[in-house]
């Protein structure tokens, strides 16, 4: 090994790193440091007045954090429990097939792949109150126009089909890929002693598939922490704060209010958070890889 | 899966589904063909307009294509960047001897980050960026963007630099290759399609990006996204107008989806869990 190559090296770890710790480290620094002051924008520039813990202390009275945490945790445990079903029969359906494959993964691609700004647009035109798509089917039906979107007791129910909608495929693609790899001698022993397709999907499938189920599953959850574009663009977080998520409360505070002390506290709180549940996720991940072994 | 009721039930349960994924496509497509008025009358047998493209291009105030230019822009730039860092970056950490403890944090880091809520971070970098001139400048989200997406870049990078054989670097070794010359002249071509996995991926996903271009942009330099999401917040929500944009901002991901499906796919798995 000679030193050209040594420099190499190090060169070619330079540029990862510097975004690493410029664009993410930095960051996550700034935001601590942020949280004990009081930041305004005065004159071009911004005003810092060192308050201590009082961001801290006031997080707790703030109308939309806490609430929107338990949402978003909420969100994530009915969005998620709904994506692993229709994932999981959706997978096992197109494994089976041989005719089309191709075809309804390109189909089931789409919502991942898609702006979900136009995912958002898509489902707000559909859940229009005058001219929606629902309202409109369910006039047949001689039921009166819901407000899907407007109504406390409906909005965040909307929000979850959404969310499942959008990311029910990403389920689909992984649990594909685990059903793909599954050992075929089990399934032609299994054959031979005239076991039926039922029987084969409860006793054989789904037993060899649960280390994928519960990676799948913890890493989705996790990734539902993310959701904004949808809340954005449908209800805001509202009303009042039935759909309000931390990504939005996080939103509001640094850019519509501009106090960027208290939003800061909040992206250090979530950090934390989400921080916590990946540390058990990734522990989960490691056990399983482990007893898939 | 033998008997032919099995069979069938499983293509109607199939098609079911796909339904349900392709009917609101169907209607947004619908819905950017109607004039506002037949949107408000729900009309389901309606004369197809260009009226709202026609508005959404060419009307006095629209912005469309210098949108369009901003996130090809952005895009294409970051998509670039990501490709020759990550590529860089993962053939020393899998391929070369380097202490396992700086592959071992930067893999973890990347991991942890990309679970990490992005607008947690998106402050910092509106601040970062005001601060150096930079708010409002395509340069601020392209830096952005190839942070965001950097952890899939690397990973799926990664999965496909582990699928190539050890032997063929070891030839070049003995040929007399240094680390640098294999990078460049065997690593590189050998990953194409990864490479082309990883760009096809990474470019969708800054395209689709709304959260944090919203943020770090202004009219100028908005992306289409941004662009769409505007036209719900006016005085009136201009239906036809968002369902045009959106239409036409599905363009690129039906394209790849058609013509890169397979990479798609092994991109996206090898990306998310490993």
């Amino acid at each position: 090994m000679n030193t050209k190559d040594k420099s190499w090296k190090i060169l070619s770890l330079i540029p990862i790193i510097a975004v690493l710790v410029i664009l993410t480290l930095v960051p996550l620094v700034n935001i601590f440091y942020n949280s004990f002051f009081d930041i305004r924008w005065d004159d071009g520039k911004y005003n810092y007045t060192y308050i201590g813990l009082e961001n801290y202390i006031e997080l707790p009275n703030n109308k939309f954090y806490l609430p929107g945490l338990i949402n978003t945790i909420k969100l994530s445990i009915f969005a998620v429990f709904f994506q692993m079903l229709f994932g999981f029969l959706i997978a096992l359906g197109i494994s089976k097939i041989k005719r089309g494959k191709g075809f309804f993964i390109s189909l089931f691609l789409l919502p991942i792949l898609l702006p979900p700004i136009v995912i958002g647009s898509i489902w707000r035109l559909m859940y229009g109150f005058d001219f929606g798509i629902f309202n409109y089917l369910l006039s047949f039906f001689g039921i009166f126009p819901l407000d899907w979107l407007g109504s406390s007791s409906l909005a965040f129910t909307s929000i979850v089909i959404v969310d499942i909608w959008h990311w029910t495929p990403f389920v689909v693609l992984l649990l594909l890929a685990g059903l793909e790899s599954l050992p075929t001698d089990v399934y032609e022993a299994a054959r031979v002693d005239g076991t039926s397709g039922w029987n084969e999907i409860i006793y054989i499938t789904i037993p060899l598939m649960i280390p994928t189920i519960i990676v799948t599953m913890v890493f989705r959850f996790i990734l539902s922490f993310k959701v904004f574009d949808e809340i954005y663009l449908l209800t805001q977080g509202g009303p009042g704060t039935s759909t309000e998520v931390i990504s939005f409360s996080i939103y509001e505070t640094f850019f519509e209010s501009d106090n960027m002390g208290l939003g800061s506290v909040m992206s250090v709180v979530s950090l934390f958070v989400v921080s916590l549940l990946i540390i058990i996720v990734l522990n989960v991940i490691r056990r399983v890889n482990k007893y898939a072994n | 899966m033998r008997t032919s009721t099995e069979k069938l039930i499983n293509y109607i349960m199939l098609s079911f589904f796909a339904i349900l994924v392709l009917a609101p496509f169907l209607w947004i497509a619908t819905i950017a063909f109607k004039t506002q008025i037949d949107i408000m009358m729900m009309k389901i047998i309606f004369k197809p307009t260009l009226f709202n493209f026609d508005k959404l291009f060419f009307s006095k105030e629209a912005t469309f294509f210098r949108d369009i230019f901003n996130s090809l822009f952005v895009g294409i730039i970051s998509t670039l960047i990501i490709l020759i860092v990550c590529s860089m970056a993962s053939f020393t950490m899998i391929r070369t001897k380097i202490s396992n403890w700086i592959t071992a944090v930067l893999f973890l880091w990347v991991i942890v980050f990309h679970m990490l809520p992005p607008i947690t971070f998106v402050g910092s970098w509106f601040q970062m960026a005001n601060s150096v001139g930079l708010f409002n400048s395509r340069i601020a989200l392209i830096l952005a963007h190839v942070t965001v997406n950097l952890p899939l870049g690397l990973l799926i990078i990664s999965s496909f630099m582990r699928d190539v054989p050890t032997e063929i670097q070891e030839a070049a070794y003995i040929d007399g290759c240094s680390n640098r010359q294999v990078y460049l002249k065997v690593m590189l071509p050998l990953l194409g399609p990864g490479l082309f996995a990883t760009a096809v991926i990474v470019f969708l996903f800054s395209w689709n990006d709304f959260m944090v271009a919203m943020n770090l942009t202004a009219k100028a330099t908005q992306t289409v996204p941004v662009s769409i999401a505007t036209f719900s917040q006016q005085y009136e929500v201009r239906y036809g107008e968002m369902a045009a944009g959106s239409l036409v901002s599905l363009v690129p991901a039906l394209i790849l989806t058609f013509f890169a499906q397979k990479y798609i796919v092994k991109g996206l798995t090898a990306g998310a869990v490993k």
